[in-house]
């Protein structure tokens, strides 16, 4: 990830200047930007700290996709599957088996990983379009095998409630707590997304996308870093499953379903694949725009009476749809190409003509 | 440069697509430390030849024997970390990566860091990722890259792709290089330059290549020793002297050019 840095500044040893943040005004405005939303709770609305908290759980799977999709090149339609599995793991141990929150969504992170790993073997034998048929079918799979496999824990469609996560006596049973467990989660998920893309494993990832075949023939083993990515991809959707099952207090197959794996890749793609801002733009932006739906909807129908709420309904995937068209004509690299082009006119200023 | 001792042994290699011939019963040695070229008209399967050695495509019969090992039994990634590199016909780069990072990713063979190292970054991943980077911007010197250092190689000419793939090789420090095609495309100057870092690498470090090339002129030039083949068959072997004067290498090309 290229950096804001202004004209003038020069590096004076390769960790300087592999650095991702190299001044200090920047850490300022970082921890300033932290502080602020940590603090949320003390100055927005219920409404609008709930809405963050959705997109922060929201970021956490978009960045597994991104890891699998955007810097390995696989893609794939299961995203939402692994969080129900990663959301049924913590459910079940907090409910059964009386783990505490915090040792149940490590272990949901590990048990999606693994259900990851499994839907990732076909990537030995097929790429490309077959890949993702195979990833489409553990939408499919994982969600049949809620609804019918061991009927008395996992209730059948029905599903099960989920407790509410305790540590030390208080209980995250409100959005203004809750988002305390969402930010502190993903500033971790953040920072290890940064760091596998900027390490030896990262460059793998991106040269088993950008040129399998050299990729191989230069000495990488393509097989164990797509399961690696599989595995890392599901890890991401366990935790952000485990975060939001435990905040809906409930789960059931559709909790999580293709819509969701389908929503979670225009993502992607509206925030720039291949980029560690692009889940937080393409989550943040298409977020809004579906809540800017639903606030569109009363006035749509005073505006034009004989609507049904059918229609207003429709508006959201309607939002969804055509952000994603627009973004594939005009800019296809997504928002966070277009955040390096205005970085980089802003980093060689005054001398950008 | 050139020693005696047989680095790599091609012996009785056939391969055949369907119907195709491609490769029939092809025999050489390779010495280590010397420049041994390739060269056939079109379709004559030097490439495929490269991709044999490399256990991409699987000889019908035959052995490829680096420093007396077996190399048609171990999966392709083995190979490379068996000290064999090289570069493509058609450039092969990771597009999305900048030239820093495209040598970076060739040093993979070299270093250590696995999930859990790189996840935390911090430390022994960071360490190393400093210790590699020195040896990289070594190459980036060498091949006078510098300007285009942290530029995304997709975006690159033709000529200097070109360049970044022999750094990607190079970077990852081989025993054995392999060069298919590396000057295709390019001008006068930039082709003059790519052979003089070719020599340079060859006299300073005393890498073996194996050069595949279409330039006469050049491959006379630089070359050891030369291997003909033509519709799969090897047709002659020896020095630039010996290839220049013989029967069957001026057939081949005649015959070509007479057909045309
Ligand atoms: N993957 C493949 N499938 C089918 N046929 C192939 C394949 N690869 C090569 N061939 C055939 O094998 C023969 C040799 O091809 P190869 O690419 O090795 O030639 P070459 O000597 O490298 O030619 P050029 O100078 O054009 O690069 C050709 O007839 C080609 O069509
Ligand atoms: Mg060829």
């Amino acid at each position: 990830m290229a950096v804001l840095r202004p004209a003038g500044e020069f590096d004076t040893s390769y960790a300087s200047d592999m650095a991702t943040i190299r001044q200090r005004w920047q850490w300022w405005l970082l921890l300033a930007f932290v502080v602020a939303l940590y603090a949320l709770p003390f100055y927005a609305s219920q409404s609008v700290v709930a809405l963050v908290n959705r997109i922060g759980i929201t970021i956490i799977a978009v960045q597994g996709l991104n890891l699998l999709t955007g810097y390995t090149g696989q893609i794939s339609l299961g995203q939402a599957s692994f969080m129900t599995a990663g959301g049924y793991i913590s459910a079940l141990l907090v409910n059964n088996l009386g783990w505490p929150f915090f040792a149940a969504m490590p272990a949901a992170a590990l048990g999606a990983g693994i259900v990851g790993l499994l839907f990732g073997l076909p990537s030995l034998r097929v790429k490309g379009f077959y890949l993702t048929m195979a990833t489409l079918a553990a939408q499919f799979i994982i969600p049949w095998f809620t609804r019918n496999a061991f009927p008395k824990v996992l209730n059948g469609a029905q599903g099960i409630n989920v407790q509410v996560p305790v540590l030390f006596g208080i209980e995250f049973n409100t959005p203004q707590r809750y988002i305390y467990l969402t930010l502190t989660v993903l500033i971790l998920t953040t920072i290890v997304a940064h760091n596998i893309s900027r390490s030896r494993l990262g460059r793998a990832f991106v040269a088993v996308r950008d040129h399998d075949l050299a990729a191989e023939l230069l000495g990488i083993n393509l097989f164990k870093y797509k399961l690696q990515a599989f595995f890392l991809a599901a890890v991401y959707a366990g935790i952000a499953g485990s975060l939001a099952a435990h905040q809906i207090r409930h789960i059931n197959s559709e909790t999580f379903n293709l819509i969701d794996s389908v929503m979670f890749m225009g993502m992607l793609v509206i925030g720039g694949l291949g980029s560690n801002l692009g889940p937080i733009f393409g989550a943040i932006v298409v977020e809004m725009l579906i809540e800017g739906a639903t606030l569109f909807g009363p006035l749509f129908i005073s505006l034009f009476p004989s609507t049904a709420a059918g229609a207003v309904q429709a508006l959201r995937p309607l939002f969804f749809g055509a952000a994603l068209m627009l973004f594939l004509i005009f800019e296809p690299r997504g928002l966070a190409h277009r955040w390096q082009l205005f970085k980089a006119a802003w980093r060689l200023r005054p001398f950008s003509y | 440069m050139t020693t005696d001792r047989i680095q790599l042994r091609v012996d009785n290699i056939s391969l055949s697509f369907g119907g195709i011939q491609a490769l029939s019963d092809i025999s050489f040695d390779v010495r280590k430390g010397e420049i041994l070229a390739i060269i056939g008209p079109n379709g004559a399967g030097k490439t495929s030849l490269l991709n044999c050695f490399n256990n991409f495509y699987h000889p019908d019969h035959g052995q490829i024997l680096l420093d007396g090992r077996d190399l048609t039994r171990l999966p392709p990634y083995r190979i490379a970390q068996l000290g064999i590199a090289r570069t493509f016909q058609h450039t092969a780069l990771y597009t999305g990566l900048s030239t820093l990072d495209n040598l970076m990713a060739a040093r993979h063979i070299h270093m250590k860091a696995g999930m859990l190292a790189s996840i935390l970054y911090w430390g022994r991943a960071h360490q190393e990722d400093i210790a590699h980077r020195r040896v990289v911007e070594e190459i980036i010197d060498f091949l006078e890259i510098e300007h285009i250092r942290k530029s995304v190689v997709g975006a690159l000419p033709h000529g200097l792709r070109k360049r970044v793939e022999l750094g990607r090789a190079l970077a990852m420090e081989p025993r054995l290089l392999f060069l298919d095609e590396p000057m295709t495309g390019m001008n006068q100057e930039e082709k003059e330059d790519m052979a003089r870092f070719i020599l340079d690498v060859y006299e300073r470090q005393g890498m073996t290549i194996l050069l595949i090339e279409h330039d006469m002129g050049l491959v006379m030039d630089i070359a050891d020793r030369i291997v003909v083949l033509n519709f799969g068959q090897k047709i002659a072997e020896g020095t630039p002297e010996e290839i220049r004067n013989n029967q069957a290498v001026i057939d081949a090309y005649l015959g070509k050019a007479g057909v045309k």
